[in-house]
Order: structure tokens, then C-alpha cells, then sequence
């Protein structure tokens, strides 16, 4: 049997306690002192264990804000002398977008490898903005496999970032008529992409890297930003490189397989100088998704130039650049994706889509709008701990002393979150039916928008929606 | 059983106050007696809703039982403690704990307002808003119209008939009926414990209606209640045997669940004690996956002969197929009628009771609030839709939600998480953590699982149900109807918010919308 892919994830504990959701307040005037029914000692999940320690230390008890809110303490004390609050901090950290929840979520992720599971239904709001406002579809029969929840190891994530010939062509005696260039292809559909903000410690960066050659996936950085050190990593970068500026990298275009030139008007013209350089090069452009551009037709465009794959970019939660009205990713994919369909190239070339892919799921509804993959980089800085706190861009102290972390330590974390995020992918393309995340790709109908949802549902017993839907 | 019995000449089932089980009870309120206390006893004397109490030969009253307190607006009242405290000794406050509870779809005061319903058997007498979450959208946004009070019927609780039928197909198997529109979803013996899962079986029983199996086999405590539990037969097949099939009045087929749509199930290997794996048939301590889908269904046909299978082996059962929201869920209706069902189950996105992933639980397949009126129609419009029994499952949290869920189009509902919070789950969402449930209602540990009494379980369920029995009377009465079945389809009843203009809006209560920290 083939070897399948798969990602080995590692429990990595967290160098520093992470920020939690609720703390136990105890009234202690008010404690009985010697309870032989003390809550404390019954506490299932064994968080005040450690409760004399930090008093004879005068530290911050590490209980706090650990709490699984079970309310037994609360509920169960003779006397009554528990109460919970949200951790005030919990509240601050992230913004609207990277909510206190999706950091908690990574976190959880890049520490265990595990997906997060929980019990009694869905806790979030009925419909949300963005890739909030779709679901995924689900089969009740079909099934890529009949092996249940074993069957998933027989979904291929793989995509390609090489173009694909539009058809082949055979001569007279059976041979190929049509050059056909050497495929890449990465097994899972998603890319590392250097965060433009943060701490660019070398120790960042590095474990970045690891963990993308580790899990065989492929890493956007700087071509200045690649320290002579990092040359090992070879083909698991795509350096990123301008017009101006890319013939001073002639040793790093030749170790690598794919790279990435910013998009300027005319940069098609380019493409033959950076192929010469290393004549099995991928070439991705990198489009900012700005409302100035017109997106859709530059990348319609430059599919008909030989390069190979799309990389668009949004803000980082997912939102068109400079406009005060922006779009959000998932519509902006749709309408280049179906642009490119129009216009006969869409089978050839790829897209990558970047900004506001902070969760698995966004990955696979990505994927639905059009993307062939995505590429992430503040989910990287929050696996190693990152609060987003913004600290760095003032000059002050990492929190979580990123500055410092071991390479082989943050490449772990990184890992163990591809490794719970696939799984989810998987969860996902399962329930759906599909065997190929390929498969997936445009495939609005595996999907349900709230729009569609209001129309068909709602409507005809409503009448008229009277409020906008404002799901972008 | 198989008559369909007249309503109005059985008593209801008796409510019986059921107080929590926890010493400290949750409330909207915090009320504490500060070191001016001098035990006079006034606010016991005042209070009639039994917050002071001191009883006789006491030389001091008990710690308030803050969960009774009404709050400002006792107020208004000659019964005010904090005025009428000769030593000013009292403070009461909005309870900071509320901050840390719930969630958009179940928030805290939904929960306190079933910990209440669950007591008392009425409505809460304290100001919350228990109909009502703050998701913004589905249930959370339709409002019942303004009734016309000319149409509005005056008669008695007991003379409204809340009763469905499960069997419309006129087959030759027997009418069965059931006197509320809901019934209990599967909870499988293993995820959950005994006593909580014989306490719902219990309830069922005295409320002429029914709970679920769930995957995980037929333990012999249901067997004094048979006639109210439904046989569940999941993809891993967990202790389904011949005579489990032989004994239950209906079968559910269970093709797929709202909370993992097309994942199938997942039992850790820690809850896999020795009941729960003799039970199951298995080995203790090793996880069990039922999987997905059946291995034996690859089309309709298929289906029918699973359908065929079960009716052969019980003349007198009934099939239930218990599907999930895809897209198509109106075609797999469709199929599942012509395949011989007599009820299709559908179970939207958002609810479940066990653990699930979190990615699927939001993302996959649509909420049940889409759903019902798809199928409804499409069954109308197949010509076959008073020949199956539609009901709808998957966040349906309170009577109000089975109010509307009927007015969509369903016939009734199936209720999960309402039971459980009804013995008082907090909705922690830490079911398949370590021992499990901290709680002791989603665990086997050998000391958790042993917390609740079967005895409180079935009353506080039967107290939940008679809550809102009261609310579904209430509105079929302002209506003019005397049926629950007369409110089925009549979505012309609802309004969504989001659909009005703003003035029309200004009518009906506003949805709740306040930020919560997930």
C-alpha cells in the first residue's frame, strides 16, 4: 500500500501561560478554614492542586484563568465563596477579526495537534460576517470512502502551483507534440507566508521554515530576508522578489523551484529574464487585492503570460485594500475565479489566496470561492504564542519573548497546527463527499450562502428582507 | 398504546417543585446580608417568594436564596427588603457571574429561566429572557404577531389538545400518538449517564411521549418503559440486537446528526467503561467510531431495504429516519417517505448534545430554521405531506423554538440540550473531557456518573415540558386554535424582525444583541 500523507503532531506545552478566559475569585474572609468538604479538593479537573505554592511564593497562582467552567466550586462551597470573572486581559487580546477566541483555538492547536472538540451544540452566533456567512455542504450517502472516520487518509489535500498545458497535442508517431513541464505540487493547500508584522528573529524564522519543509509545504519570505543559513531550506522557499531587484538573487533563484515577483504594471515582460535564470522556475505573481486595480482583469491578464500561479493578497482580516467600502476575500476569489473561467485559463493556472485565513475551515471555503490554496502568516505567529498584542510594532518587550524561541520548539507548534487543521479539512471534504481538495475548487455548489439561504427559506413566507445583508 | 387517546380527559402529568441539587443556586440577582444583620427576621416575614427564610426556633435566617429574588422590581412592592431592612443590612446587585455563562445561542438567562421552569413548572417569576438568544438570526429573530384579541378562545389549559401523530401513512400499524410535540433525542448509554438517560425514559413515560436509545445499546433499565423508548440503529450498529428492535415502539434509522453531519461518531476510549463496553459489545477502554455512512446504503433502494428490514422483524414498529440539513434535504424527505418511513427526522447544524467538533458543528450543513420550511413545502408539493410526520431537531432550546418550529412546518421536535440543562447543565461544553462531564450528566465515571437521581431527573423533565406546554397553550388559545396540529405550517402567525420595516418593527420585541466574549 502507498505511503499516505500525513502530519506527526507532538504535544508542545506552552512556554508561557496563555491567556484564559475565566478566573475563580474566592472570598477568603469569608471561608471556613478547615471544610473537610473544601470544593478545592474536588475539583475534577484538579486546577487548584497547585493552590499553597503560589502563596508561600507570592506568585500568580497558575489556576487562574484555567477554569473549565464547570461552576462546581461556585455552586458546591459551604460558604459559598466562589465567583468567576472573564479574564480582563481575554478580553483585549486579538481584535474584531483575530477574535480572543481563534487565538485561544490556535493556541489549543499548535500545543495539543488535537482538533477542538466540545459537547452541548453550537455557542456562536447564527450568522456572521465573511467566510461566517456560508456553510459547507454535506452527503448523506456519499462518501469518499466506506472506511467512516479511517477513510479520511484516502482524501489527497495535494495541489499544484505549476501551469498546466491546456491540451496535449501528439504528433504523428504517439509522441508529445506540446512541451509539458515538470509538475509541483504540494500535499496540502496551504502556504507559509512571512507575517508584515512581528518579530523577524531568526529563531522565527527558522522554525517557519521547519515546519513548512517538515510538513512538505512551501514558505513566501523576503529574497533579502533569506539569511545565507537558510540556503538548506532550498525548494521549501519562495522567495519574494521585485522587479527592480530580482537579478541580485541569482544564487537563491537557482536552489529554489518557485518564486514570487510583485505585480507592477508590464511584469509579464519579466517572466522570460526569471525563467532564463532557472528555466523550471513557478512563477507566481503577487496581486494586491486594492480597490484601485482591477483584480479581476489583471489576473485574467497574466494567466495568458507564462507564469504559473495567482498569489492575491487582502488585508489581514481578509478585506480589500484601500477602500473605505471593502469586499471581503471570499467575493473578491469568486469574482476572479469566475473571470478566469470565462476566459479559458482558469484549468491552467493557480490562485493563492492571503489575508484573513485564521481558521481551518477558512482554508476549505477559500478553496469553494475559487482559490486553489491559501497562504497564512499571522496564524504562524499565534501557534508560537503570538497574543497580537502589537508590542513589537512600538519597539516594546515580546510577551512570549518570540525573539528567543528554539527553532525546533516553534517548527513543533507550527506542525501541530497544520496537523489539527487538516484534520479539520478533512472533516470537511468527508462530510462533503469529495476525495480531492482539487476537487473543491470553485465548487459553490458543495457550499450554502446566508443570502441564498434567506432567499429561498425565508422569503417566500417573509416577504421582502427589509434589513441589507451585510456579509462581507 | 395505539389509540389515539382524548387529551382532555387525562390529567396532565403532576408538577412537583424539584430544587436544584447544587447547594448554591445561580441567580439574576445577588442579595447579601452584610455584618448589620441583626437576625430580626423582618425580610423573612416579608418575602413571598421565598428568598429570606427562618424557620421557626432559627436564630438567624438562611443565606438568601438568591435564584427567587425578583430584583428592582420588587420595588414597586410593600415587600422590599433592601427599604425595609431596619438595620439597612442588605445589598442587591445584578449577578457579575451571569458574564461568565452562556452563550449567543443559550444565553445566561435562558439558562436560569430553564433551571426555573424546571423547579417550579411555570414560568419564571424572576424578569428573564428565557424565549429568546442572542444569535441574531433563525428563531432568535421571528416573533409570533400580534394576536386579534376577537379570535382569541377562552378555555382551559387541559381542553387544548398538544398531541401529534407519528403514524399518517394509514398502513395498518398503529396510530400512535404522543401528548407533547416534542420527544427526547438520542443519548447513547456510554456518552451519558444511566441515571439521566432511565430519568428521561421516566419523564417520557409520564408525559405520554417518548426518548431516544441513542448508539449505545438497550440497557435493561428501559425495559419498565419500553413502550416510550425509541431503538436507534447508527452506522456502528452498538447493541442492536433483535430483541431491542422487537421491543420499541419506533425504530429511528440514523443516517446522519446535526452536530457532525457526514462524521459519524466518536466514544473515547475513557467513557468505554465495563457496563458501557458489554453493553456495546466491545473492549473496555478502546475508542469506538460508529462510522459514516451505513456501509449497507448507497442509494434509496438501499434505504428501503433497511426500512423493510426493521418492519419485518417488529409488525408493530414505526420508522423514523433521522437525516441531517444538506442542501438537498428536501429530496432525501422525499426518498425517505417513498422508502416507507413514517417520520423523517430532520436535525439541523447548531444543536447536539455530545462532543463534536467545533468546525463542524458551525460549518457544516445549514441551520434547522432553513431547513423545515424547504421540506415542508417540498413535501406539499410531492402531495404526500399529511402522509409523514416532519420533525425538525438540531437548536431547538426552548417551547417557544417548538412553537415556531411547528409554524414553519414541522409537526413536532426533538429536544436534546433542553433536557439536559434541565438537570442543570451549564453548557461548559466539556463532555468528552477527562472523566467527562463535571456535572455528572455526560459521563460514566464511576463518581460522576452517579450525581443525579433518576427521580429528579424525571420530574425536573416533566416540569420543563409542562412549562411550556403552558406557553404553547397560551399562544394556540390567543390564536383561537384548540390544536398544536392547527398551528402546523402557519408561518403567516411569525414575522422575522429582518423582514419589517422599521416602524412595523418598533412592534414586537426587539432581538437581543449584546456582545458576548465567546
Amino acid at each position: 500500500m502507498p505511503q499516505k500523507y500525513n502530519i506527526s503532531t507532538n504535544a508542545a506545552p506552552p512556554r508561557f501561560y496563555p491567556v484564559g478566559k475565566y478566573s475563580t475569585i474566592e472570598f477568603r474572609e469569608n471561608c471556613a478554614g478547615s471544610c473537610k468538604e473544601c470544593v478545592k479538593n474536588k475539583c475534577v479537573y484538579d486546577i487548584f492542586k497547585d493552590n499553597y505554592l503560589h502563596m508561600s511564593k507570592m506568585e500568580e497562582p497558575e489556576y487562574l484563568y484555567t477554569c473549565n467552567s464547570c461552576f462546581r466550586c461556585i455552586q458546591e462551597c459551604t460558604k459559598g465563596i466562589f465567583s468567576r470573572v472573564v479574564n480582563p486581559e481575554y478580553r483585549e487580546i486579538g481584535d474584531a477579526y483575530w477574535t480572543p477566541d481563534v487565538l485561544n483555538r490556535t493556541w489549543y492547536q499548535a500545543h495539543t495537534g488535537g482538533i477542538p472538540v466540545s459537547g452541548a451544540g453550537y455557542r456562536g452566533p447564527f450568522v456572521g460576517k465573511g467566510f461566517d456567512s456560508m456553510w459547507t455542504d454535506m452527503s448523506e450517502i456519499v462518501r469518499p470512502t466506506r472506511d467512516g472516520i479511517h477513510g479520511r487518509e484516502y482524501i489527497n489535500t495535494c495541489i499544484e502551483l505549476s501551469r498546466r498545458p491546456e491540451r496535449l497535442a501528439f504528433k504523428e508517431d504517439g509522441s508529445l507534440d506540446v512541451e509539458v513541464k515538470p509538475i509541483l505540487e504540494i500535499p496540502l493547500p496551504i502556504l507559509f507566508q512571512q507575517p508584515d508584522f512581528g518579530i523577524y528573529s531568526k529563531g522565527v524564522l527558522l522554525s517557519m521554515l521547519t515546519a513548512a519543509q517538515t510538513i512538505g509545504t512551501k514558505m513566501f519570505l523576503k529574497a533579502a530576508d533569506v539569511y545565507e543559513d537558510m540556503m538548506c531550506f532550498g525548494k521549501s522557499i519562495i522567495p519574494l522578489v521585485k522587479k527592480e531587484n530580482f537579478e541580485n538573487y541569482p544564487k537563491l533563484l537557482s536552489l529554489v523551484d518557485m518564486v514570487e515577483i510583485e505585480y507592477e504594471p508590464g511584469i509579464e515582460k519579466t517572466f522570460g529574464t526569471l525563467k532564463a535564470m532557472n528555466k523550471d522556475l513557478v512563477v507566481s505573481v503577487g496581486i494586491p487585492l486594492s480597490a484601485d486595480l482591477d483584480y479581476a482583469k489583471i489576473c485574467v491578464d497574466l494567466s495568458k503570460a507564462d507564469m504559473d500561479t495567482l498569489h492575491v493578497y487582502a488585508d489581514s482580516q481578509g478585506r480589500e485594500l484601500n477602500s473605505d467600502t471593502p469586499r471581503f476575500i471570499k467575493d473578491m476569489l469568486r469574482d476572479i475565479h469566475l473571470a478566469l473561467v470565462d476566459a479559458a485559463t482558469r484549468q491552467q493556472i493557480n490562485i493563492l489566496a492571503s489575508g484573513g485565513i485564521c481558521m481551518a475551515e477558512h482554508v476549505n471555503k477559500s478553496i469553494i470561492c475559487g482559490a486553489d490554496g491559501v497562504a497564512i502568516d499571522l496564524s504562524l505567529l499565534v501557534a508560537m504564542e503570538c497574543r497580537l498584542c502589537g508590542r513589537c510594532m512600538n519597539d516594546l518587550s515580546c510577551p512570549v519573548e518570540l525573539e528567543s524561541i528554539d527553532p525546533e520548539y516553534g517548527s513543533n507548534r507550527i506542525t501541530n497546527l497544520m496537523g489539527a487543521w487538516r484534520n479539520q479539512m478533512l472533516e470537511m471534504l468527508g462530510a462533503m463527499g469529495l476525495r480531492e481538495a482539487r476537487r473543491l475548487r470553485g465548487e459553490v455548489g458543495r457550499s450554502m450562502w446566508f443570502e441564498d439561504l434567506e432567499k429561498e427559506s425565508f422569503a417566500p413566507i417573509f416577504g421582502e428582507r427589509k434589513v441589507s445583508i451585510d456579509v462581507g | 398504546m395505539n389509540q389515539i387517546k382524548d387529551q382532555s380527559k387525562n390529567k396532565l402529568p403532576e408538577i412537583k417543585q424539584t430544587p436544584s441539587r447544587f447547594r448554591n443556586t445561580i441567580g439574576k440577582y445577588i442579595l447579601k446580608r452584610n455584618s448589620k444583620c441583626v437576625s430580626c427576621g423582618k425580610c423573612a416575614e416579608l418575602c413571598p417568594h421565598e428568598v429570606h427564610i427562618m424557620p421557626e426556633n432559627h436564630a438567624s435566617p438562611f443565606r438568601p436564596v438568591e435564584h427567587n429574588c425578583i430584583g428592582p422590581d420588587c420595588k414597586k412592592t410593600d415587600h422590599f427588603c433592601i427599604e425595609h431592612c431596619p438595620e439597612d443590612a442588605m445589598v442587591l446587585k445584578e449577578n457579575p457571574l451571569l458574564d461568565t455563562m452562556g452563550d449567543y445561542r443559550w444565553p445566561p438567562e435562558m439558562l436560569l429561566g430553564h433551571f426555573a421552569m424546571a423547579e417550579t413548572g411555570g414560568a419564571p417569576h424572576v424578569d428573564l429572557e428565557y424565549n429568546l438568544g442572542n444569535s441574531g438570526g433563525g428563531f432568535d429573530m421571528m416573533r409570533f404577531i400580534k394576536p386579534d384579541p376577537k379570535v382569541a378562545i377562552d378555555i382551559r389549559d387541559e381542553d387544548i389538545d398538544t398531541r401529534i401523530e407519528l403514524n399518517k401513512t394509514c398502513d395498518g400499524r398503529p396510530e400512535r400518538t404522543i401528548d407533547i410535540p416534542c420527544y427526547g433525542g438520542g443519548m447513547s448509554y456510554g456518552s451519558t449517564a444511566l441515571s439521566i438517560i432511565v430519568g428521561r425514559a421516566r419523564a417520557a413515560k409520564r408525559l405520554n411521549s417518548l426518548t431516544c436509545t441513542g448508539e449505545g445499546g438497550y440497557p435493561p433499565e428501559f425495559l419498565p418503559y419500553k413502550e416510550h423508548v425509541i431503538t436507534q440503529v447508527a452506522t456502528g450498529l452498538f447493541g442492536v440486537r433483535e430483541e431491542t428492535i422487537q421491543h420499541c415502539p419506533i425504530m429511528e434509522f440514523k443516517y446522519a446528526q446535526g452536530a457532525k453531519p457526514g462524521l459519524g461518531g466518536h466514544l473515547l476510549g475513557e467513557k468505554v467503561t465495563e457496563a458501557v463496553a458489554k453493553m456495546r459489545e466491545t473492549v473496555v477502554g478502546s475508542s469506538l467510531f460508529s462510522p459514516f455512512p451505513f456501509h449497507s446504503v448507497y442509494s434509496v433502494e438501499d434505504h428501503k431495504k433497511h426500512v423493510d428490514w426493521m418492519k419485518e422483524i417488529n409488525h408493530n414498529v414505526l420508522c423514523s429516519i433521522k437525516v441531517s440539513t444538506p442542501t438537498d434535504v428536501d429530496m432525501v424527505a422525499i426518498g425517505a417517505y417513498y422508502a416507507g418511513a413514517h417520520i423523517i427526522h430532520i436535525d439541523g447544524s447548531y444543536g447536539g448534545t455530545g462532543a463534536a467538533p467545533d468546525i463542524a458543528k458551525k460549518n457544516i450543513a445549514m441551520p434547522i430554521e432553513y431547513a423545515i420550511p424547504k421540506v415542508h413545502r417540498f413535501l406539499e408539493e410531492e402531495g404526500v405531506r399529511n402522509k409523514i410526520t416532519l420533525i425538525a431537531s438540531g437548536g431547538i432550546r426552548n417551547g417557544l423554538d417548538v412553537a415556531k418550529a411547528i409554524a414553519l412546518g414541522a409537526d413536532g421536535c426533538v429536544i436534546g440540550t433542553a433536557d439536559l440543562v434541565a438537570v442543570e447543565c451549564v453548557r461548559c461544553g466539556n463532555c468528552e473531557s477527562g472523566r467527562g462531564c463535571a456535572r455528572g450528566i455526560a459521563s460514566t465515571d464511576p463518581e460522576l456518573g452517579y450525581m443525579t437521581e433518576e427521580d429528579y431527573v424525571e420530574q425536573r423533565l416533566v416540569n420543563m415540558y409542562m412549562a411550556w406546554r403552558k406557553q404553547w397553550c397560551d399562544i394556540l388559545r390567543s390564536y383561537g386554535l384548540k390544536s398544536i396540529k392547527e398551528l402546523r405550517g402557519r408561518s403567516d402567525l411569525m414575522v422575522h424582525l429582518d423582514y419589517l420595516d422599521e416602524e412595523e418593527r418598533k412592534k414586537y420585541q426587539p432581538a437581543p444583541s449584546f456582545k458576548m466574549v465567546l
